[in-house]
């Protein structure tokens, strides 16, 4: 049997995204895909879907949906509250679980307390896949619903049924650690003092954050006049960090172009990238070297830490008339956010990291 | 099939984009020799891929003077990845890159239509030239594409008559519309789609250049190459209207070939 989820809202922003596709960069397809691989890993194992399911992303929060005619099930992940909006009243959130809707609740995402990145999980989205892949890249019109970010009376085409609300015992740690990456591969087109910089400074990330990518801002890093500002055009990466003309970096993510002409002084690693990914504009970040070697040795780690929460994941015992994760909202939340609220909605997102 | 020359693949070096992504550099220029080595290092790396002699490797991304190689750190390590390349390597000769299909494509250059090609005067004026000494040399080159990158389908082509080479635009646009046939450095490319820019925009091309419809996507692969024809604001009026119904289409707009490959 299917389901109808209706977007009511997409919030600031929201596309359908999976774990992206691979082997396009040759053509200028960039991967796509979810900015934090992670909590969409999450969020389809409390559903007990395939790590790679397509799920709705969303920046800064305000997403709100109402599901039709049958029940369904669907799971948040990322660091929010919501809200369940049923006909004798609501039922407040946390993230981190799965939920039943059943027909005509409405369940909305308040803002994000920590970063500008969550996921809603949704049992067998039927969408349309490119390259492999239902992630959405809006500038080619590839994936998602048509090609496109979710706009509000968007129809998804989910799997009916509930089979039992679960719970992650453990949310994922804030980690404010500094941000790892490997110097290169143009590290040579800046001299002592300006490396020195971009590992003792502190960098904020600006409004111009989107899919494609973060633009810092933060001590400008000159150019050595020897190399200047410009390369013949070599392959980028998510996670190569451009430095313009400006001297202000650029990191770029997912959506982010497949090669450019600006020198890249670092990468930041694969265990990292998701962090500074789900960054919201305004939060500060430092980066720190360090080798390949221990970049890999990072990797492992993270991976070993997903499938430990991926573990812990158990049913949701309802505990009486209260919320039963106030445990998270204590760990996570201070003040609780008024997900009723349509208009308190951050306005730091969806302008692009700008000149390529 | 593409000739093989005697001798191994040029020299190179290997950089770090990280811990899952590394770069065989061949060079820092745009050169035929390095789009030979480089087009050998990909198609050996892909025939090792294929074969299992690369496990982990996901994807290699050719440029005009590198090959990325993205691994997954979790199947395989740098040290792992980085000996197996120099081992299919070493056994890798140069080959002559490969010529593909010819192209005439149409444009309205910024003389036709203003909103064509705001950067036609200024470029004019910065080379020392007329709107008009412009679009005839620009109309009148063939460009080889070199390579494919940035956005999907977008094609960095070349060489430009060397009295049209003039470095990007100080300030980069924040919105170049899909369409805009623009030059920098010693290259020209037409943008597939809308994106930030910091190239000259001296007219428009109405011709879709991308979609999964397509068997490869992209219209333009790399060793084609590309002619074009100065066309007047009525027949870039009527071409536009033409362009939803070719990029839905099985086959992308072959009309525009000028001649087969040779």
């Amino acid at each position: 049997m299917r389901a109808v989820l209706e977007v009511l809202s997409p919030g600031a922003m929201a596309s359908i995204q999976d774990l992206g596709r691979s082997g396009w960069r040759r053509i200028g397809v960039p991967g796509s895909g979810a900015l934090e691989p992670g909590w969409l890993r999450l969020g389809n194992a409390l559903l007990g879907n395939p790590e790679d399911a397509p799920a709705i992303e969303f920046l800064a929060g305000g997403l709100a949906v109402r599901a039709l005619e049958l029940p369904l099930q669907v799971a948040l992940a990322g660091h929010c509250t919501a809200e369940l909006v049923h006909a004798g009243g609501r039922r407040r959130l946390a993230s981190w679980r799965s939920v039943c809707l059943k027909q005509g609740e409405t369940l909305r995402c308040g803002n994000l307390a920590v970063g500008r990145v969550g996921y809603l999980a949704l049992a067998g989205l039927a969408v349309v896949r490119h390259f492999g892949s239902a992630s959405t890249y809006a500038r080619a019109g590839l994936g998602g619903i048509d090609g496109r970010l979710l706009a509000p009376g968007v129809r998804l085409s989910v799997a009916a049924g509930c089979s039992g609300e679960r719970l992650l015992q453990r949310p994922p740690a804030v980690d404010e650690a500094p941000i790892r990456v490997v110097p290169g591969p143009q590290d040579d087109h800046f001299d002592a003092p300006a490396m020195a910089i971009f590992f003792t400074q502190a960098y904020r990330v600006s409004a111009a954050a989107d899919r494609m990518g973060i633009r810092l801002d933060g001590p400008p890093l000159r150019h050595r006049p020897d190399k200047g500002a410009e390369i013949v055009s070599d392959a980028t990466v998510p996670g190569s960090i451009q430095v313009p003309g400006s001297g202000q970096p650029i990191v770029l993510l997912a959506d982010g172009q497949t090669a450019g002409g600006y020198p890249k002084i670092a990468t930041v690693i694969t265990a990292d990238l998701p962090r500074l990914a789900v960054m919201a504009p305004g939060q500060t970040l430092r980066f720190a070297a360090v080798s390949v070697a221990a970049a890999e040795q990072a990797a492992r780690a993270r991976e070993a830490e997903l499938q430990a929460l991926i573990a812990g994941i158990g049913p949701l015992a309802e505990a009486g008339n209260g919320d039963p994760q106030a445990i998270y909202t204590a760990n996570l939340i201070s003040g609780v956010v008024d997900a009723g609220a349509a208009d308190g909605l951050p306005a730091a997102v969806g302008r692009s990291p700008g000149e390529r | 099939m593409p000739l093989r020359q005697p001798g191994a693949v040029m020299n190179y070096r290997i950089l770090s984009l990280g811990d899952a992504v590394l770069t065989i550099e061949f060079g820092a220029v745009i050169d035929r020799r390095l789009l030979a080595a480089v087009a050998a290092a990909d198609q050996a790396l892909l025939q090792a891929v294929a074969a299992g002699q690369l496990p982990g490797v996901v994807e290699t991304v050719p440029t005009f003077r590198s090959l990325t190689v993205i691994h997954d750190p979790l199947r395989s390590t740098r040290s792992e990845v980085e000996a197996a390349i120099h081992a299919v390597l070493r056994q890798t000769a140069a080959i002559v890159a490969r010529r593909g299909r010819v192209w005439q494509l149409p444009v309205c250059y910024g003389d036709q239509l203003a909103s064509c090609g705001p950067d036609l005067d200024q470029l004019a004026a910065a080379c020392g030239l007329g709107a008009a000494e412009v679009v005839r040399l620009h109309a009148g080159g063939c460009y080889e594409v070199y390579m494919l990158g940035f956005l999907p389908g977008f094609a960095f082509m070349g060489d430009l008559p060397p009295v049209l080479a003039r470095a990007r635009r100080s300030e980069p646009r924040t919105r170049v519309p899909a369409g805009s046939v623009a030059t920098a450095g010693s290259l020209t490319a037409i943008y597939p789609w809308e994106s930030p820019g910091g190239w000259h925009l001296i007219g428009v091309c109405p011709l879709p250049l991308f979609s999964p419809s397509w068997p490869q996507a992209a219209l333009l692969q790399p060793g084609d190459r590309v002619r074009l024809r100065a066309i007047d604001a009525g027949e870039f009026a009527a071409l536009q209207a033409a362009a939803p119904a070719m990029r839905v289409a099985a086959q992308p707009p072959l009309a525009f070939l000028a001649a087969a490959a040779e």
